[in-house]
């Protein structure tokens, strides 16, 4: 469904062979642990798999953890809107697999893992099977299955099913880096591969993020943009808008919904005010004949099914808080309504193991904002967006 | 400053830290504690942290713990 | 002398299956989530941990009684390995067997903070065949057997231990019957057909 442009790409373009890999990108340099740390750090380069926590900081203290150093590159994938981690597992899986070695190095591991869903696992068998014939993985690399679920690929999640115990988020008064454990998305990786062969000073002129267009756009795709790139080029590069639009989603099942401005910069700054944040790259285009609720409470469902059954207060909190907004998306409106979205948006927020019940409330309070006068039409039994009256 | 730490993957919501931390833990409409000050890890004001270790000490789930860390 | 030891080992044997039966109302009754007797949750936890702490003292009361009493004849032994004794081996077996089943279940609970809670959960399940199996031994070994008050006091105790899983196994038990159960969702358990190949 989703297919990578056409233009030539750092990221994207590739056959995924060890041969073209090499003659387009050649070896990787001789670095010591401390040089690529450093080169992180001046690269300014940050998780691309939501967080966007610095990666510099995480390799720090994995290596201060005193624990044995395991590195996983995680290529779980588990929001719906984001295809960008397979298409580059598929396209560039070398330059995941030579980031994986450098973070590998500069923690000094003894393990290292690729963490990636079933239907990939094949192919990559096979890379990895090339590169071990080449001498490229001086550490030995693990395949893992991760499974098709949402929250699958949460940090803590992919260490544990890395670690044979089920995918499943645990708790973070120990954080994941103090266990020894190192979870890196693998566009993050590839990104420091390129940053070891180039330098920081390159990636911070030329670097680049991988975002997963969808929605009302005419050819859904994955395409390498820069941060603060606007959302319309983005939209633009997908094949542009087949619709007018009424909405965009930034930042995917936990992000959160912006107005269709087509000149808002898809940045970390440009995007907080509206509650988002480019996250792991996902765009979602609502055309303006959509209901933004109706949307929101069929993505809240999905979340609310999708929880890792352990934590009370999200295993019971996501399925109200879904009902409740499908009770409002489907103009069955009681009194006090967006009051108590927004209660059990709050009820929810930092009460589990993960940051699955956060982001879903965050998705819903940003819907209730942005489709503010869609809620109070709901209300009225009427949808702005669907010219619907009950 | 302490923090009370709740393990959500642990607690069961068998309500006796919303007993024994009255000031600081509320029950959510489930039986789950839930902060007062709207936090994830609240602040143990001095006068409670005896009583919030006797809470951490009783819980039944062991899914309590106080931590010093102010993250 | 000796006829004090034995009628103390006898009563401290009763009054520990009381505080048995007691304890494990309470245990139930802490595990529902709700305040009991009068007593709020907290308090209904630390009757239920300091009953049977009691019971320990009169358990150890008793044994001592046994090993010291000429009737009995009790050896050390006895009391650790179970169904071996000399006199009624099997109902004998029941109290040593149940002496076993509350010496693990006590010392988890007080290590449970190191334990871990899926160990100690484990154990405390054990609490289960302790209860029972103490009753066994009292209406079985006892020199009491078949008086009336034994029997009475057994009776007692098997009603409200009855009663208690009775209403656990209720649908009126749980304080927030709406609760969705947590438990992990089968989509995420561990892959079985492991990918390193």
């Amino acid at each position: 469904m989703i297919s990578a442009t056409e233009a030539p790409s750092r990221l994207l373009s590739g056959d995924g062979t060890l041969d073209h890999h090499l003659a387009r990108h050649g070896r990787l340099p001789l670095l010591d642990g401390s040089q690529i740390i450093g080169m992180a750090r001046d690269a300014s380069l940050t998780g691309r798999g939501g967080a966007g926590f610095p990666m510099w900081r995480k390799l720090g203290a994995v290596a201060a953890s005193g624990r044995p150093p395991v590195v996983i590159a995680n290529g779980a994938e588990g929001e719906p809107l984001s295809g960008k981690d397979r298409v580059l597992l598929t396209r560039q899986p070398h330059l995941v697999l030579d980031g994986l070695q450098l973070v590998a190095r500069a923690v000094g591991a003894r393990a290292a893992h690729l963490y990636a869903p079933a239907k990939l696992l094949p192919g990559l068998r096979k890379v990895l099977a090339d590169r071990r014939g080449a001498g490229l993985d001086p550490l030995p690399v693990t395949p893992t299955v991760a499974p098709d679920a949402f929250v699958a690929g949460e940090e803590s999640a992919a260490a544990s099913a890395v670690a044979g115990r089920g995918a499943v988020p645990s708790d973070k008064r120990v954080r994941v880096v103090e266990t020894g454990t190192l979870v890196q998305n693998v566009e993050t990786l590839a990104h420091l591969a390129l940053i070891a062969r180039h330098g920081p000073g390159w990636f911070l002129s030329a670097g680049t993020f991988l975002a997963t267009v969808s929605g009302a756009v005419a050819r859904p795709s994955v395409v390498e943009a820069e941060y603060g790139v606007p959302l319309g080029e983005l939209i633009a590069a997908a094949g542009g808008p087949t619709f007018e639009l009424q909405a965009v989603l930034v930042g995917g099942y936990h992000g959160g919904w912006v107005p269709a401005d087509l000149s808002l910069p898809v940045s970390q700054s440009a995007l907080a005010p509206f509650g988002a944040s480019p996250g792991a790259g996902v765009v979602l285009a609502l055309p303006a004949h959509a209901c933004g609720l109706a949307e929101t409470a069929k993505i809240a469902g999905y979340l609310a099914d999708q929880v890792s059954g352990q934590c009370g207060p999200c295993v019971n909190g996501l399925p109200r808080m879904a009902w409740t907004l499908a009770d409002l998306a489907a103009r069955r409106p009681r009194p006090g309504l967006p009051g108590e979205v927004a209660r059990l948006a709050a009820l929810v927020t930092g009460r589990g193991a993960c940051r699955h019940p956060d982001g879903t409330a965050r998705l819903i309070v940003s819907a209730m904002r942005t489709f503010e006068a869609d809620v109070a039409a709901h209300l009225a039994g009427r949808c702005l967006a669907t010219g619907g009256r009950r | 400053m302490t923090r009370l730490h709740i393990d959500w993957t642990l607690c069961d919501g068998r309500g006796l830290c919303t007993e024994l931390l009255e000031e600081m833990l509320a029950e959510d409409d489930w039986g789950f504690p839930l902060a007062r000050d709207g936090s994830a890890e609240p602040a143990v004001p001095a006068p409670l942290e005896n009583a919030a270790a006797h809470a951490v000490s009783r819980c039944p789930m062991l899914a309590l713990r106080l931590v010093g860390r102010t993250s | 002398m000796t006829d004090a030891l034995w009628y103390f080992a006898r009563g401290s044997g009763v009054v520990a299956l009381v505080l048995l039966t007691v304890v494990v109302v309470l245990g139930i009754g802490a595990r529902s989530g709700r305040p009991a007797f009068g007593l709020p949750r907290f308090a209904v936890s630390l009757v239920h941990r300091n009953a049977a702490l009691l019971a320990v003292v009169f358990l150890v009361g008793h044994v001592i009684g046994l090993l010291f009493d000429p009737y009995a004849q009790l050896r050390f032994f006895d009391v650790v390995v179970p169904f071996v004794g000399n006199y009624r081996p099997v109902w004998q077996g029941f109290g040593t067997l149940g002496l076993d089943l509350l010496a693990a279940i006590v010392i988890t609970s007080l290590l449970r903070h190191r334990l871990g809670v899926r160990a100690w959960r484990a154990v405390h399940w054990l609490a289960y065949l302790c209860w029972p199996v103490a009753l066994l031994h009292g209406l079985g070994n006892g020199a009491d057997r078949g008086t009336w008050w034994l029997w009475a006091t057994s009776l007692t105790c098997a009603a409200a231990v009855t009663a208690a899983i009775g209403w656990r196994l209720s649908a009126t038990f749980d304080r927030f019957p709406a609760r969705a159960e947590r438990r992990v969702a089968p989509r995420l358990r561990p892959h079985l057909e492991e990918a390193s190949r």
